[in-house]
């Protein structure tokens, strides 16, 4: 005798119950310390802070650990987090001009003012997996901190000062609408595509910017400048009316210089693209700012024909918590709807074709419901 | 109770918001009003639209139903009823009759909607003519001049094909002789339930970020041709349980011969069938 | 299903009437700092065919983008006469009503037919959208309607179910040419219709053409760079050159006896075969 399918809320908890335990792990295991994580997977805590949207190194670590190390599960634990924040302020943009630097380095010059500074860079090291590091030692004394190197002058503003390139974008004073609080609108301002961009999936942006340099809308990149920064974010208090350091942040910047335009009524100059992360996540800001650039075809009168150029295609499809959330709805019973095309499925393959609707019953008036 | 979260876990102002857009949507039946979608606590693609709607309605002194394939106890429809008894605590049933807030996802009920309820929605493509244009740009476009002409090009095909309009659930509408609408992926069966319904519908799409509404009492008509006018599914055969033969069906593998037994799809309608029958 | 009212697809135009149907004054529109055509005057009278002919660069296709409610001028106007006899300024009525106007008043022929059909429905529902844009309801109908139409054309209505790409480039055409003609506009605007067809290919379609226009009463605009196109199919003619109109008149007139220097250079330069 069939007995309809029951205990949904039960094997709900034991899904939860199992989840817990293959999170642990082995017991006989010691359990990962936040500190670790933030620590040692630093760039996995600075990609989920970059797309998760918030700056705090333990609740990504959290996040992460929570996550079982995937990190896009984790990104949203944090995005979901977010939406739970109160808004105390509005920072100040951060100037990355003013910043101390971590790493700086310029393909479009052999020397800067500044120098090029590799910092810790994984750039030349060889790809050969290092059997040390199987060993684990304990924490050990502290190392002293060396000074960063002192901010320096921004590479692309030689070329500004001989307005060989665009000028970037003055600050109007005018609040760039939030991703976050309202769904975009074609076409989108640059302020929110670069929003949707920063937030978006590293993935599929390393896909579309490595597509543009394919030929899929190439526009002749050079890496004029990147560098990872420590920048202070600064509120001004309504009651002080100055600003106030609230914090320190890591932010790593790229600025490409793309190909040059020019029109009847402008000199040609070398055209932008612009990326920007939280902590070192530097692919993902290199990735950005050719995809940028991509999307600002149709303002600077290239034709659009790549997918990377494409706007609606790249914003609305760069959130990987959406893109993870559809995907995987599909495990989601879809049995009714199933049901229903089988149903058409079988009459057409009966061959009935439908002079009149004689297979199906007629649509029921209300009054027969 | 609510464990630090604010009531129905969405904040003052979020409710607020939604409820705005609620109200564009009664305003225009049928018609997809932006809304700023928060990230929820469950994935995108899950019911966040709903969820959110249902946040920004739902009152202490309400009884919410949730179901899923039209059944209660389907896991998806478990943790939502779950997510608000924690974070609302409100009553929840699995009476149909009893509710006065039924979240869904892919059916409506068998058992007719009075005035005093609200159905809500869960919607993954709100845009009826997304797969047939899917730049956002230009189907608001279409919608603004009432140009569907692709909707029609594409039902005409279908019969040009197969002899029949091809569509079997998320059958589009015309809401109020204005807006073509999708009605969220329900069986083609359910329909006819849409059209001036006594109750409030409210469509809620958190991914796309979209809300629309039918109000109660409104025109909906599915399209069709004259020739091939618009029809339901029927079953040779009624429910295996309760006997019902104006029911949706699902259609149940018993065995590994081919064996098959069909049994009411919405399970609170077969469950009151058979207490009915069987007094206890 | 919307505001609109179905159309009487078979209406006669207005042939006959007092009014033009169609007064371009002084029309102007630059790129940039390029002038693409400049102060264009004319009128255009119910069945009358314009060519309008010039080299490239020489503005027709801009004008024609403008006079057929693509592309909104800088300045000058564009007046049409509306069915019921009243007159509305083209770029001055909502743009739902313009909308409307280009699905069921008039018609637009692009040289490439996969501008002006979509490839991925058959020939049928090709010809037959417009009629469900304005209406029409009844399938059967709406079949019977386009193999009408496909029977006029010459094109086979047995392949009504076909779809577009597997027809030959002239048979395209002509379902792009029943497409616009299914609910009876009154006037065409025609980009190069033939160019790029084989040239009895060409010689059979133009034929078909005139025949039509004479039998429907079809106002058209006639885009060309081929003057043996325009003296088969116009009545009158318009040299563009620079973005100015050089000459207009007559088409025989002007073709056998032209007034303008670059006119006259136009015409001896045709090849005498």
């Amino acid at each position: 005798m069939y007995v309809a399918v029951k205990g949904g809320e039960k094997a709900i908890d034991a899904a939860h119950r199992l989840l817990a335990k293959n999170r642990r792990g082995d017991p006989m295991v010691p359990e990962l310390a936040l500190d670790q994580i933030s620590q040692q997977l630093s760039l996995a805590v600075d990609r989920v802070m970059t797309e998760g949207s918030i700056y705090d190194r333990e609740l990504a670590a959290l996040a992460i650990k929570q996550a079982r190390g995937d990190l896009i599960e984790a990104i949203f634990l944090l995005r979901a987090y977010r939406t739970t924040l109160p808004r105390l302020a509005e920072s100040l943009p951060i100037d990355t001009g003013a910043a101390f630097l971590r790493r700086r380095i310029s393909a479009t010059f052999k020397d800067v003012p500044g120098g090029q500074v590799l910092g810790g860079t994984f750039d030349y090291t060889h790809r050969l997996l290092d059997f040390d590091l199987a060993a684990t030692s304990g924490a050990d004394r502290p190392v002293e901190a060396a000074d960063l190197p002192p901010p320096a002058p921004r590479v692309l503003d030689a070329l500004n000062a001989e307005d060989l390139i665009e000028r970037a974008p003055v600050d109007r004073g005018i609040a760039p609408p939030d991703l976050t609080r309202q769904p975009v609108e074609f076409p989108a301002a640059r302020a929110l595509r670069l929003q949707n961009l920063a937030r978006g999936d590293e993935g599929f942006l390393l896909g579309l910017g490595y597509s543009t340099q394919r030929g899929y809308g190439h526009n002749h990149p050079f890496a004029g400048e990147i560098r990872a920064a420590e920048v202070v974010v600064e509120i001004v208090p309504e009651e002080l009316g100055f600003p106030v350091a609230i914090g320190e942040i890591t932010v790593t910047e790229c600025e490409m210089v793309n190909q040059f335009k020019g029109s009847p009524t402008e000199p040609a100059r070398f055209t932008r693209g612009y990326g920007l992360v939280f902590g070192e996540c530097e692919r993902k800001a290199m990735a950005m700012a050719l995809v940028d650039r991509a999307l600002r075809a149709p303002e600077l009168g290239e034709e659009v024909a790549a997918p990377a150029q494409d706007e609606e295609f790249v914003l609305y499809h760069s959130d990987n918590v959406e893109a993870s959330g559809f995907v995987q709805h599909l495990k989601l019973p879809h049995y009714v709807d199933f049901q229903a095309e089988l149903n058409v499925l079988r009459k057409i393959r009966a061959g009935t074709a439908d002079p009149g609707g004689a297979e199906d019953s007629p649509a029921m008036t209300e009054a027969a419901k | 109770m609510t464990g630090g979260y604010n009531f129905a876990y969405l904040d003052e102002q979020t409710k607020r918001m939604i409820r705005r857009a609620l109200l564009k949507a009664v305003a225009l039946p049928g018609y997809q009003v932006p809304f700023g979608s928060r990230e929820m606590p469950l994935p995108y693609g899950w019911g966040t639209g709903g969820i959110q709607v249902t946040a920004s309605i739902i009152g202490a002194d309400d009884t919410l139903k949730v179901i899923d394939q039209g059944a209660d106890d389907t896991t998806n429809a478990v943790s939502i009823r779950r997510f608000f008894a924690k974070t609302a605590g409100v009553a929840t049933t699995e009476q149909t009759g009893a509710a006065t807030i039924i979240q869904t996802r892919h059916r409506i009920p068998e058992t007719k909607l009075r005035d005093d309820q609200i159905m809500v929605f869960q919607v993954p493509i709100p845009e009826p003519l997304r797969w047939l244009e899917p730049r956002e740009a230009e189907t608001r476009r279409m919608h603004a001049y009432a140009d569907y002409a692709v909707m029609h090009v594409r039902l005409y095909e279908d019969v040009a094909r197969y002899g029949r309009i091809a569509t079997a659930y998320d059958y589009p509408v015309v809401v109020n002789g204005r807006y073509l609408m999708r009605p969220s992926p329900i069986p083609k069966f359910d329909n006819p339930k849409l059209d001036r319904s006594p109750a409030l519908m409210l469509f809620g799409a958190g991914r796309e970020k979209r809300i629309y509404a039918v109000p109660p009492y409104t025109p909906v008509k599915s399209l069709d041709f004259d020739d091939h006018p618009f029809t339901v599914e029927s079953w040779d055969r009624s429910c295996a349980l309760c006997g019902a033969d104006d029911s949706f069906l699902d259609e149940v593998i018993v065995d590994d011969r081919g064996g098959r037994m069909f049994v009411c799809s919405d399970t609170d309608h077969c469950r009151g069938r058979r207490d009915a029958e069987q007094p206890a | 299903m919307t505001a609109l009212a179905a159309r009487d697809v078979r209406a006669v135009p207005n042939a006959g009437s007092a009014s033009p149907l169609l007064v371009v004054e002084a029309l102007t529109k630059a790129f940039g700092g390029q002038i693409a055509c400049r102060d264009v005057t004319f009128e255009l009278w119910p069945g009358e065919i314009l060519a309008v002919v010039g080299e490239s660069g020489a503005g027709k296709t801009t004008l024609l983008k403008c006079l057929s409610g693509q592309l909104e001028p800088d300045s000058g106007r564009i007046a049409l006469t509306r069915r019921d006899g009243s007159v509305a300024e083209l770029y001055g009525i909502a743009e739902s009503e313009r909308r409307r106007l280009m699905r069921t008043d008039w018609g637009i022929i692009h040289q490439n037919p996969r501008d002006g059909l979509r490839f991925g429905v058959s020939v049928g529902a090709n010809v037959g959208e417009r009629l469900m844009a304005v209406g029409a309801r009844h399938y059967g109908e709406i079949r019977r309607t386009v193999s009408e139409w496909l029977e006029r054309l010459e094109v086979d209505p047995a392949r009504m179910d076909a779809l577009p790409a597997t027809f030959s480039g002239g048979m395209q055409q002509r379902v792009q040419i029943a497409r616009n003609l299914v609910t009876g506009p009154r006037l065409v605007f025609m980009d190069e219709p033939t160019g790029g067809l084989d040239v009895s290919v060409q010689a059979r379609l133009l034929d078909l053409l005139r025949s039509l226009a004479g039998e429907l009463g079809l106002a058209g605009v006639l885009v060309t760079h081929d003057l043996a196109v325009a003296r088969l199919l116009a009545d009158r003619l318009m040299v563009m050159r620079g973005g100015e109109v050089v000459e207009l008149g007559l088409v025989d007139q002007v073709l056998d006896d032209p007034q303008h220097a670059y006119t006259q250079l136009l015409v001896s330069s045709v090849l005498q075969i």
